[in-house]
């Protein structure tokens, strides 16, 4: 929860503020029993007409100013509540942006979005809260007994030893409940998962008929939420009366002694109503307090889950240190005659918490303008070489060069520049297919898109629809087809014209006849980009400059179709299960 | 517009009220225990003042009647505690069984839903409607409710006691209050449509969270990390000012109204102590009793108006989570829906019509007749309706007309349970539930053997990389799979089916990311599950089809050529096309 305290900088004056006016609201308050012991005192005691309605109006004109002191402090803690959720929400947003792929899959997506929804929305009406009351409570609390000291010290002593009981009880539940609280949160999590789980799942749920089973799961996990919530529940229950109980036994207590100091001429009667006054004040904010700290419990809560998330360090940071290198880069980009354009030097991947290498030892170099297929068996780590371009994941051994340059070097942005990548599972944004597009490169013309359409294979996909490249794209791509959206991803990173493509199975939605023009179009594209074609059809790969061949994360073999088929066995059994049969 | 909108919440509030009679019993209790805690508070104010009035002055103390009143106190007090705890013990019961109903009843429509409603609305916008406004809902509603109930009680009950001391003085109470709930209706009426707003920026917030948050591997692939943060801050900026509006109008209802209470206070004040003054009947002691109503009497206003504000948020939520639970469901079955047994593989497409716009027509007209154990693969450019076959032919959305029978009975006379038992369905976007690897292969025959599972699972050739996982077939996987490849995930489908075997297959492009050498091998695996077995197959490789009995050729959601893999050919239209186009580059 501290480290989210610090999206409250900019709002430092309203935080000041609100407060502020709360307690000068809060002073009024506690001036009102004194002006009513003054009534008792002096204006029924000596009849006095003038002096009753002069005090009244006092009262009246401290209600006033409580008002405007109030609604002051409300604009503010309103204003530094709402500017704080809307700082805290752009932090963890822009924070899961710089997370890599094995930080979200570790905190899991819908974690994510509840710690980016309802949790900032609760720590968000916990600091409204906060700034509203928590100062305000205590402050009355507090100032209520200095008051009782001002009238009579004996009776004040009775504050002094209520006070530290009630906030014993007080903080005392607060304690026990809060860790409480966490785990009814991670129980509505797992309700929240298995509702999402059955959106998303909807197709094989069904097929499989298993309604009632997830019904009962959902049953399971709700009640179990709902044993937590009652646990909980109970426990808070207790605060309101044990408080009441300890509050009116004070107000017994200093009633008897009151009446010892009023018969021994020591207290007036007035007084005695100005002490039993301050005493039910106490009472009246306490009960404001408890409810408080139950939202405030809560907040807390959800609070420190956010700022758990916040507290997850990207295994990949942004490395702006490198800028100084640039000189280096152009005295390179001079002369690229001879430097590959990519080059992987005994590389080696271990990802996080894995046991072993996903790939290891692999090592060959591509010149500007070769066409490289990556052929391989399902889990051999074709997926994973070529994320390595691209930096979605840094290597564990050796390096990953670009124009003769570490990967690590380069910006990320300016990395991901030069390289375009369409990835297996095609991924489409709500907006319209111009938008989507645009992700490429966001001046592209009208010209350009229809270009990129074209070589992706995608301009009948775009022509058929009737607002052409304005049409809706609904989210995740829903109208769209398997193989629509594979050629309008393929169109998205072809638009941006990049140095080098990546095309990571993406065709595998394609029919034969489509994948084939659209390779061709690919190689007589200007500019010739050095491509990646990562498939399991070998005729999707036969006609490349270079096949890579993997298996279980190493190289079986590197070289040109005729010369695997005559040199590489993981290659030729590749190759006869596809054509064996024709 | 006013209106209609009362009208709307009305209707909201006597739904509420249907899922709140269950527990009437609990409500009743909660009612009773709060009348006692109300009472009793009520009754300490006078004691108190009683106990005033025999403490005048030096010498003037009466100790043996002070005692016996303090003692009536403490006994009230440790009466009125317990109620309070009681009461507040069944308003959380109340409360939480609530949330649980609505959420229970919610997923159960979610379950029953037509497909079309999910495949049209943004998944994490229902999951908020299920969570977020549920418990806003019932925070706001049934908290709110039962302060609105000891608010009432206790202003009668101030009312009451006030009345029994002197009627001149509550009358100057009684005509001062009604203001505050003045100030505090038309605060409340203002900033309704304020948290409408809040909460459908808030909405669309979350469906922009859920999007990028799953995709963020495209969105940082074109390092567009910063334009979406922008989108992001759009919104969120929006979002900020509907909240700061919301928040800060909905705040001024506290203050306004305790003014006017103040404005009670110093009446009661003033007018007490004149008739204090003048002597007559009543005491200092009534005084202090009084001032402490006037602060109990108005204390609810407050709370009851800050409560009304919360009400309108709670009522927009609800709203939203009753209009998911009274969304239409599928088609129910008929109640003498036969059940499908002895499925051999007879299925019959007749003058089947279907599309999922209406006026963008799709399928037309379509007829086909398929044989037990005969293969139909379905072939065609992509996008041309060839998983629109599979929605119909498992009946997750219904023909426009003509209709769909299988052993000559028509799909929509039988239940969806035995209809989609006789088929075993693996899709080409692979789908696995949270859970153990078991689990997921155990989804379509919960009951089988180790044995079996085994056989499944090494069948599919899944079972070697499943021993390689670190807790075997008891490993956990994520939310969809988790850390699997697209191919571990599809072999784990394949498993899946194998293990249940149902008469009759639909294999979408079920080895779309499983690499050739394994897909050979499963090949053999799949030939004998079809064996004898009715298959739909949607696939790309033609080495797949050309063994299939009936080939359906589409395009455009038409079917443009019918037949078997020589026929066809002969035929040289657009299959023989597609054909020789695999081997051209």
């Amino acid at each position: 929860m501290k480290n989210l305290l610090m999206y409250l900088k900019n709002y430092k004056k309203e935080c000041v503020l609100a407060p502020l006016f709360k307690m000068l609201e809060a002073s009024f308050e506690l001036i009102v029993p004194l002006v009513v012991s003054a009534i008792i005192d002096v204006g029924i005691a000596d009849s006095d007409s003038g002096f009753i309605l002069r005090m009244c109006l006092v009262m009246v004109a401290l209600g006033l100013i409580g008002l405007i002191c109030s609604v002051t402090a409300q604009y503010f803690a309103a204003k530094a509540a709402a500017g704080f959720g809307t700082k805290v929400r752009h932090a963890l947003f822009a924070h899961i942006q710089t997370f890599s792929f094995s930080e979200i899959d570790k905190a899991g997506t819908a974690t994510l979005i509840t710690r980016m929804t309802s949790d900032i929305n609760q720590a968000q009406s916990g600091v409204n809260m906060v700034l509203r009351l928590f100062l305000r409570s205590p402050f009355i609390v507090f100032g209520a007994m200095v008051m009782a000291f001002t009238i009579d010290w004996k009776a004040a002593l009775i504050f002094v030893v209520t006070i530290p009981l009630l906030s014993l009880v007080v903080f005392g539940v607060m304690a026990v409940s809060i860790p409480l609280y966490r785990k009814v949160q991670e129980r509505l999590d797992k309700v929240l998962g298995i509702t999402r789980e059955n959106l998303t799942g909807a197709r094989v749920i069904r097929a499989f008929h298993k309604e009632e089973e997830e019904k009962e799961r959902f049953e399971e996990g709700l009640e179990s939420l709902t044993a937590m919530q009652t646990y909980v529940g109970k426990i808070s229950a207790f605060l309101n009366p044990v408080t009441y109980v300890i509050v009116n036994g004070a107000t017994i207590v200093l009633l008897y002694t009151g009446a010892i100091q009023v018969n021994i001429g020591n207290l007036t009667q007035g007084e005695v109503v100005a002490l039993v006054n301050y005493m039910s004040q106490i009472l009246v904010e306490l009960i404001k307090l408890a409810n408080l700290i139950v939202t405030i419990t809560k907040a807390a809560a959800c609070g420190n889950r956010v700022s758990s998330i916040l507290e997850m360090k990207s295994s990949m940071p942004l490395t702006q240190e490198w800028k100084g290198s640039l000189d280096l880069e152009e005295k390179q980009e001079k002369d690229p005659e001879g430097i590959p354009m990519v080059q992987f030097s005994h590389v080696g991947l271990t990802y996080q918490e894995a046991g072993g290498e996903s790939l290891s030892d692999i090592d060959f170099s591509v010149e500007k303008g070769e066409t490289i297929g990556v052929i391989g068996g399902t889990g051999s780590g074709k997926t994973s070489l070529v994320h390595l371009i691209p930096r979605f994941y840094d290597v564990t051994r050796g390096e990953v060069l670009i124009q003769g340059k570490n990967v690590k070097e380069f910006s990320l942005e300016e990395l991901r520049q030069k390289v375009g990548i369409v990835m297996q599972k095609a991924v489409l944004f709500q907006g319209t297919i111009r938008e989507n597009l645009c992700w490429g490169k966001e001046d592209a013309t009208d010209e350009e898109l229809y270009q990129a359409l074209d070589t992706a294979q995608a301009r009948e996909v775009v022509e058929s629809k009737e607002g052409k490249l304005d049409s809706i794209v609904e989210q995740g791509g829903k109208n769209f087809s398997g193989g629509q959206r594979q050629r309008l991803t393929i169109a998205r990173a072809l638009v941006r014209k990049p140095e080098i493509l990546i095309l990571d199975d993406s065709a595998s939605a394609l029919d034969y006849a489509t994948d084939a023009r659209l390779r061709k179009a690919i190689r007589d594209m200007e500019g010739k980009p050095t491509v990646f074609i990562v498939s399991q059809r070998t005729s999707s790969i036969q006609h490349a400059d270079k096949i890579i061949v993997l298996d279980d994360g190493e190289v079986a073999g590197i070289g040109t179709h005729e010369k695997l088929l005559e040199q590489c066995q993981v290659y030729q059994e590749i190759y006869d299960s596809q054509y064996k049969k024709q | 517009m006013e209106k209609k909108e009362k009208k709307y919440q009305g209707k909201t509030l006597k739904k509420v009220l249907k899922y709140i009679q269950s527990y009437r019993v609990y409500l009743a209790l909660s009612l009773a225990f709060a009348v006692a805690t109300v009472a009793a508070t009520l009754y300490i104010p006078v004691l108190t003042g009683r106990a005033i009035d025999h403490i005048l002055g030096p010498g003037q103390v009466e100790f043996s009647v002070l005692t016996k009143l303090l003692w009536q106190m403490g006994i009230i007090i440790l009466v009125t505690a317990l109620a309070q705890w009681l009461m507040n013990v069944c308003n959380n019961k109340i409360t939480y069984e609530v949330v649980q109903d609505v959420r229970r009843e919610a997923f159960a429509k979610i379950e029953i839903l037509p497909l079309k409603f999910i495949d049209g609305h943004s998944h994490g916008e229902l999951v908020s409607r299920v969570i977020a406004d549920v418990d806003q809902f019932a925070d706001g509603l049934l908290m709110g409710f039962s302060q609105l109930f000891t608010g009432v009680v206790t202003i009668l009950g101030t009312l009451l006691f006030m009345l029994s001391i002197n009627v001149k003085i509550t009358l100057v109470v009684v005509l001062v209050t009604p203001v505050s709930l003045f100030v505090a209706a038309f605060i409340a009426k203002r900033t309704f449509s304020m948290f409408m707003l809040q909460s459908t920026t808030r909405g669309e917030q979350t469906s922009l969270i859920n999007e990028m948050i799953e995709n963020q591997k495209v969105v940082q692939a074109f390092s567009k990390e910063s334009d979406v943060l922008e989108k992001f801050d759009e919104i969120n900026g929006r979002l900020e000012k509907a909240s700061l509006q919301a928040t800060f109008f909905s705040s001024l209802t506290n203050p306004g109204t305790r003014f006017v209470n103040s404005l009670v206070y110093t009446g009661v004040a003033l007018v007490g102590a004149l008739f204090a003054m003048s002597g007559g009947a009543f005491t200092v002691g009534q005084l202090s009793c009084f001032l402490s109503y006037a602060n109990q009497y108005t204390k609810p206003f407050n709370e009851i108006s800050g409560v009304v504000t919360e009400l309108q948020n709670a009522l927009a939520c609800a709203e939203r989570i009753f209009t998911l639970i009274e969304e239409e469901p599928q088609i129910p079955e008929p109640a003498q829906a036969e059940i499908l047994e002895h499925v051999e593989g007879n299925v019959d497409l007749e003058h089947v019509y279907f599309s999922y716009e209406p006026g963008q027509k799709l399928i037309e007209d379509f007829n086909l007749k398929v044989q037990p154990g005969q293969r139909v693969a379905i072939v065609g450019p992509t996008g041309c309706g060839k998983t629109t076959l599979i929605n119909l032919l498992m009946r997750f959305y219904d023909v426009d007309d003509g209709c769909i029978e299988v052993e000559n009975k028509d799909i929509r006379t039988v239940t969806r349970k035995s209809l989609r038992e006789s088929y075993g369905m693996v899709l080409q976007e692979t789908w696995l539930k949270a859970g153990t690897i078991r689990d997921n292969l155990k989804m379509g025959k919960p009951d089988a053997t180790e044995e079996e599972l085994l056989e499944a699972a090494k069948a599919a050739h899944a079972h070697s990389f499943i021993k390689r996982l670190p807790q075997g077939y008891d490993t956990v996987i994520g939310e969809d799979g988790g850390s699997l490849s697209a191919g571990q995930k599809q072999l784990l489908c394949i498993a899946r089916v194998m293990l249940c075997l149902p008469p009759m297959l639909i294999l979408d492009e079920a080895t779309s990311s499983i690499d050739t050498r394994t897909e050979m091998k499963i090949q053999n695996a799949f030939a004998r599950m079809m064996k004898g077995r009715t298959s739909f197959i949607v696939a790309h490789r033609l080495s797949t089809i050309q063994e299939a009995d009936i080939i359906l050729v589409m395009k455009d959601g038409h079917i443009l050529e019918q037949g078997d893999h020589t026929q066809l050919l002969e035929q040289k239209g657009f299959y023989s096309e597609l054909y020789h186009s695999q081997f051209a580059v």
